[in-house]
């Protein structure tokens, strides 16, 4: 019959219509402004740096080493070395990053920045409402803008996270161990120095 | 002299043609269809030439969205590559990561782990879904379907989309193979979703069937339009639904079998005409047999590793040597022909785009047919400008 297939297609239109104040499956799309999908775990759009406590300085994980800066496939990362150094979360004196600029205007959120860190300093946001009048500085990420704390990171990955903290705790642990066992070999030739010149040498500093 | 032997005779020239009096004389009409023109499907310009409203001459001119993607990847290190193959076929990125992922792991010699193996396959066949899913909607779009079809082909898309998501962190620039394996395991509770998606599709799909399928208004705009030839199928190199439209039983998931394709039982479905609605019909079958994986696999997806042990993400240099690797992607034959010189980027990375070599037989599909048809055919022919022009 001719206009067969109009009426079964309108009759479909007005079963979605009608069925979209009904039933869940029938309406899928959201309000956004007002309302929003949960985010996923997985999701990621702009890289940030993380810190530990809550100075952003004292605690940034950054070393500066420049290697998500050379394996960046756009090129957007641009890092200055300090001249100085601060020490990391395990207490070892490291660079750190004077200038850490990231063009979010050129990144393509690629994630191969936080695959190829090997201090867990550069992590994917979930932030994406990041429009902005001013185009060119608007949209270039400046150190102070970039760093978020690490509070921050395990609410918007909690269970990546988990595993980085885990990890990370493991490698403390395990300096800590080992500054302890130096300490205890130093103390132990200290130690052995004072015994075996009894008389020459009264209080041998520990020096190393 | 019939009017189909005289176009055919003026193919590759435009003069102005007597009226068949033979007193006026009037020029054939020079169209631009594009590049900015909602047929073309992005930045595509056909230059046609009508008498009438028939298509006598037809020139394709692509090159508007060339961004040099295969001189970037040759100073770019062979990871940071990947991210670029996304931007090939956006719509399919996952087979695009795999094909690269492939050629490199032969360049490299490293084995993705079983596991990884079932996840490649069920992210592609996914991928399939999806893209014939929009396939079908824009080519319905095409026809003047406007919105109705497109949007519910969204809304299933959607759900595939949202799985690619919680699994590689974006909807369509996943990034997610890497050379051995890939990036990240699957997150709890994706296997369920993924299986819930799966068994509710042929709803959707029997749907559009019943809608589609037999309407009469489909069947007038697709049966006979734009037939492409068998042998012509095979000489001008037309890979993917479109040569099996064709009659041509070529799928390169059996020829190959690459990766563990050899463990599914599917069928290939064939076209009879090679027509606009074989090719329709023949993604809509396809779908239905890329389910019929997706069952399997889900089913049948081990534990395990995902990553080669070999594999490490920096400093990856491959010995010197060529090597292609080739999958079925959802439009064609999508080949990545890399060789090596020892450094840590190739020293000539070549790109096999299914669209691209797709786009050729236009005109010899379009002769003939009015311009109204030019747009369903191009529709069928399923190409993405971010692949044609790379």
């Amino acid at each position: 019959m001719l206009g067969e297939g109009i009426i079964k297609g309108l009759a479909e239109t007005a079963r979605n219509f009608v069925g979209s104040y009904v039933d869940k499956e029938r309406l899928v799309t959201v309000q956004y402004p007002e309302e929003r999908l949960p985010a996923k775990e997985a999701a990621r759009n702009f890289p940030f740096l993380v810190f530990d406590g809550h100075d952003p300085h004292a605690g940034l994980r950054c070393v500066a080493c420049q290697i998500c800066e050379k394996e960046c496939p756009p090129q957007c990362i641009y890092i200055e070395k300090s001249m100085d150094k601060k020490p990391d979360y395990v207490g070892k004196p490291q660079f750190y990053p004077k200038i850490f600029d990231i063009d979010i205007s050129v990144c393509m959120s690629c994630q191969i920045c936080v695959e190829v860190c090997p201090f867990e300093a550069i992590k994917m946001d979930t932030e994406f409402e990041l429009s902005h009048t001013d185009r060119f500085a608007g949209l270039l990420f400046d150190k102070h803008q970039l760093a978020k704390s690490n509070e921050y990171y395990q609410k918007i990955h909690p269970n990546e996270a988990a595993e980085v903290d885990g990890h990370l705790a493991a490698e403390k642990a395990k300096a800590e161990v080992k500054a302890k066992a130096d300490a205890d070999a130093k103390a132990r030739i200290a130690a052995a120095k004072t015994t075996t010149p009894p008389a020459a040498k009264p209080t041998p500093a520990p020096t190393s | 002299m019939t009017a189909a032997t005289d176009i055919a005779e003026s193919k590759y020239e435009i003069l102005p043609k007597t009226s068949p009096g033979g007193e006026i004389e009037g020029d054939l009409l020079e169209v631009a269809m594009g590049p900015q023109h909602p047929s073309t499907h992005g930045v595509f310009r056909m230059d046609v030439a009508l008498d009438g409203e028939r298509v006598v001459k037809l020139k394709p001119v692509f090159g508007y969205l060339h961004r040099n993607h295969e001189k970037i990847a040759e100073n770019a290190t062979y990871l940071g590559s990947m991210p670029y193959t996304d931007r090939l076929d956006y719509f399919c990125s996952l087979t695009n990561n795999w094909a690269y992922a492939l050629a490199v792991e032969k360049l490299g010699g490293l084995q993705a782990p079983e596991r990884a193996e079932y996840i490649r396959v069920i992210t592609a066949e996914l991928t399939r879904l999806q893209n014939h899913t929009c396939l079908i909607g824009f080519l319905l779009q095409d026809m003047g379907a406007s919105g109705t079809p497109l949007m519910y082909a969204f809304r299933e898309r959607e759900k595939i989309l949202d799985l690619f998501e919680s699994l590689t962190g974006a909807r369509m620039m996943c990034n997610y193979m890497r050379f051995g394996g890939c990036r990240c395991d699957l997150p709890p509770g994706w296997l369920e979703q993924a299986k819930q998606v799966v068994d509710n599709y042929p709803r959707f799909l029997d749907e559009f069937d019943r809608f589609l399928s037999g309407n009469e208004i489909l069947l007038a705009r697709t049966q006979g339009v734009g037939v492409l030839p068998r042998e012509l199928a095979i000489n001008a190199g037309i890979t993917g639904p479109m040569l099996r439209a064709s009659g041509v039983n070529y799928d390169i998931r059996k020829v190959d079998k690459y990766g563990i394709y050899d463990r599914f039982q599917f069928r290939v479905p064939l076209g009879e005409h090679g027509d606009t609605y074989d090719r329709y019909m023949i993604r809509l079958l396809e779908m239905r047999e890329s389910l019929n994986i997706l069952q399997i696999a889900l089913r049948d997806i081990p534990s395990g590793p995902i990553m080669d042990a070999k594999a490490k993400i920096r400093g990856f240099r491959p010995k010197p040597g060529e090597a292609y690797g080739r999958i079925e992607a959802p439009k064609g034959e999508l080949g990545f022909y890399l060789i090596s010189d020892g450094g840590p980027n190739p020293y000539r990375y070549r790109v096999r785009p299914p669209s691209l070599i797709n786009l050729t037989v236009l005109e010899d599909m379009c002769l003939g047919h009015i311009v109204a048809d030019v747009v369903v055919i191009l529709g069928s022919v399923d190409i993405v400008l971010g692949e044609v022009d790379r």
